[in-house]
């Protein structure tokens, strides 16, 4: 490969060693992530315990319809970006591109839905405080964390389009190789913030439904 | 192992050291250089240790007199806690991993650098970053809660600037995550040939097990830290009792970090305490493979003790009886530890050098701050001291004694390899007594008033606990001294002490085998290991070969 000395930095002693440390370094990432989002899932379980009903009547509340949506928008951005790692490895370097582009954009609609998701929360006073139309007051309880979890994993989101975005470009550029282990690596990454999804829709969504 | 001859290249051949690859600021400011960044941190927690020591320095003169001299309450609470939060994450969390296994680590395994360079120095900026926006938001808006951020207190009832401060901290936590991910993944990924998991110093096992504690605790801070800045901002309800919200549940989160804490800041204590044992006793560490069980096993138990803390603030009686017997549990691998450092000992050609005084020091106050940690992790006893100066002397003994003495400890035994230069024994060694001296006078007095009743972050008190207070504070003058002496006599060495050869010590590591200060790449060539640490003795052979 003609790029390889760009992709070797220092210290590694290999090409081949070095993906394998950028993967590794990303795991220890997201065991790290775990135990941040495991602190939400701990409030969350021990609430709901405390206050079965009034989660049930709280949990009703939320859009079931953009949370489905979203759910698929972001299981279809996952595959895409599965498709994309591999491409990097393979050297496809257009399909590469493609996938990236689109999973940026799936990206984007999953945010765009969320917003008009919040958009709506608001207009139905579901924001905890003075104005919030449900009782009994452990209600907010759930919706407390109704808007820190989805705010949280929306700014991981966030992030995570400003690093496929940017890594898109310099690839495109032609400023990085495109077997850079960082395409892998915002992989892992992409794929752990879906995962979180996927626990966030029965918690916020399906519970209040059974 | 006979047949390997040490050929060194001449030394001209070798680069010039990582102190000479450019003088400039910004050369400092952009370095990926794992030793520049261990400096790079030096300095910034050292001047962080120093605004946390004068914060307490008020407190004591405070309370000298039982109604207090110059400040007013809120003045009190703001300066213990300023104290609070600035040495516990601006400085014992980062002191030793972030100085001694940045510059280390790497050379000791025999790699180049940490696995990934950038990260380290965005996590010293991080730091920086962090610790001082905080610093100047505690100063200028006053934070009155304690490092511990208790809720309701922190998000219902407490003047200042609550968020700001945590979010500084919180972002300090993402400076510490990375640095524990670098740290893993070089201990995994760069290892240099020949140099087996057995063959680690035991400097390196604790930096490892730190790390790990590290990468898996720090994240739960965070998110305390961030409910209560959310529920302080937006008013929404996630501690608050008013709407059935629990404030135990932010205890529990804060304190599943904060005692693992604790083994961060103690953790990388013990592995310089080994290496320096080992060197100045001239043995080998007794009981290697139970030194690194011990090591990890406290890194696994210490997640699973939290609940310690909250014997009186109404957890359930079994909650309470599985706490306390996991925290009788985790303080078998310490007392290990310990009997280990005291077999090392034993025997031993003892050379009371600087670094082994420091050394000495640790060993028995940790041993003080250990024991009494039993005392605590016992529920009728802890019901009685429960925030008490009892806990204050307490868990100084570890942190300060322990934790502080090692960082001593690790700073004279390998300036020379750092700075190239020797500094003045004598003055060093006179240090560290004034410290044991220091240390036992401010917070032994601590002990017994707290046994008494004497409440911690009381401002005002009753006299009969008055000539303990003296006393506290008399020691604490001694403290000072022994902390602003080695800044004149090292200061002094890096401009007159004479230059230190490869291995003053004679000790045994492949840092020591290269020069001083080592060259940017650290070894001329990749050293091949050919044998476990410390090989000091008769037969004593060099841990590897570098021709
Ligand atoms: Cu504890």
């Amino acid at each position: 490969m003609s790029d390889a000395p760009a992709l070797l930095h220092e210290p590694w002693p290999s090409v081949e060693r070095q993906r394998e440390g950028v993967s590794f370094g990303l795991w220890l990432f997201i065991a790290t992530e775990i135990l941040f989002f495991s602190g939400l899932f701990l409030g969350y379980t021990l609430y709901r315990n405390l206050y079965p009903d009034a989660f049930k009547i709280a949990a009703r509340e939320t859009e079931v319809f953009f949370g489905t949506l979203n759910t698929a928008i972001l299981m279809t951005s996952s595959l895409t970006m599965a498709v994309a790692a591999r491409g990097a490895t393979r050297g496809f370097r257009k399909m590469t591109l493609w996938c990236l582009a689109v999973t940026i954009t799936l990206g984007c609609t999953f945010l765009l839905c969320k917003g008009l998701e919040y958009h709506d929360d608001i207009d139905n006073r579901l924001v905890p405080g003075p104005d919030f139309k449900l009782k009994p007051p452990e209600t907010q309880i759930f919706w407390a964390f109704y808007w820190v979890m989805t705010g949280i994993h929306a700014v991981h989101v966030t992030v995570g389009i400003g690093v496929v975005t940017t890594v898109t470009l310099l690839i495109y550029r032609r400023r990085i190789p495109l077997a850079t282990a960082a395409v892998e690596a915002m992989a892992l990454y992409w794929h752990l913030v879906d995962v979180i999804w996927i626990f966030l829709l029965p918690l916020l969504y399906l519970m209040g439904r059974s | 192992m006979t047949d390997i001859t040490v050929d060194r290249l001449p030394e001209t051949k070798i680069g010039e050291s990582y102190l000479d690859e450019g003088h400039s600021l910004a050369s400092w400011l952009t370095t990926t250089d794992h030793k520049r960044i261990g400096i790079l941190y030096a300095l910034s927690i050292t001047a962080f240790f120093f605004i946390g020591g004068a914060a307490i320095g008020l407190v004591r003169l405070e309370l000298l007199e039982p109604h207090g001299l110059f400040l007013t309450d809120e003045e009190y609470n703001r300066l213990f806690t300023l104290h609070g939060i600035i040495m516990v994450w601006f400085f014992l969390v980062p002191s030793i991993p972030t100085t001694f296994g940045n510059f280390l680590l790497p050379m000791m395994i025999g790699a180049k650098d940490v696995a990934f360079p950038r990260l380290n120095l965005m996590s010293w900026y991080l730091f920086v970053i962090g610790a001082t926006f905080t610093i100047i938001t505690i100063i200028a808006g006053g934070v009155d809660t304690g490092w511990t951020f208790y809720t309701p207190l922190s998000t219902l009832y407490a003047n200042g600037n609550v968020i700001a401060a945590a979010a500084g901290v919180f972002v300090v936590g993402f400076s510490s995550i990375a640095t524990g991910i670098n740290f893993i993944a070089t201990t995994h990924m760069l290892r240099a040939p020949g140099m087996t998991w057995t063959r680690l110093p035991l400097f390196v096992w604790a930096i490892y097990a730190t790390s790990v504690v590290m990468i898996l605790a720090t994240p739960v801070l965070a998110m305390s830290l961030l409910l209560v800045s959310v529920e302080r901002w937006f008013g929404v309800p996630i501690f608050n009792p008013n709407n059935g919200g629990d404030p135990l549940l932010f205890q529990h989160l804060f304190w599943f970090y904060s005692h693992p804490a604790v083994y961060i800041m103690i953790l990388p204590a013990m592995g310089v305490i080994s290496e320096v044992f080992a060197c100045f006793a001239r043995r080998k560490v007794f009981g290697y493979t139970a030194m690194v069980y011990s090591l990890m096993s406290i890194a696994v138990i210490g997640f699973m003790v939290w609940g310690h803390h909250m014997f009186v603030a109404g957890q359930s009686p079994y909650a309470n009886l599985v706490f306390s017997f996991l925290s009788f549990v985790v303080a078998v691998p310490s007392a290990i530890k310990v009997f280990n450092w005291v077999a090392t000992l034993y025997g031993g050609q003892i050379v009371f050098k600087a670094p082994m005084l420091y050394a000495m020091g640790f060993l028995g106050l940790f041993t003080v701050g250990g024991l009494t940690g039993l005392f605590l992790a016992s529920v009728p006893i802890d019901i009685h001291v429960t925030d008490t100066y009892f806990v204050v002397a307490h868990f100084h003994f570890i942190m300060v004694g322990g934790s502080v003495s090692a960082f001593f400890a690790a700073l004279h035994f390998w300036w020379p390899k750092i700075t190239g230069r020797l500094y003045p024994d004598y003055w060093a060694r006179f240090g560290a007594i004034t410290m044991f001296l220091g240390f036992n006078a401010t917070f032994l007095p601590q002990f017994v008033m707290g046994y008494e009743g004497m409440p911690r972050r009381y401002h005002v008190y009753p006299e009969q606990f008055q000539v303990y207070h003296v006393i506290s504070t008399a020691g604490t003058v001694l403290l000072a001294v022994a902390y602003i002496l080695p800044l004149l006599y090292l200061g002094w060495s890096l401009l007159y002490g004479n230059r230190a050869d490869r291995n003053p010590w004679h000790a045994a590591g492949l840092e020591w085998e290269t020069l001083s200060p080592p060259p940017k790449e650290n070894f001329e060539r990749t050293p091949t290991v050919t044998s476990g640490p410390y090989s000091y003795g008769e037969d004593a052979e060099p841990q590897a070969h570098t021709a």
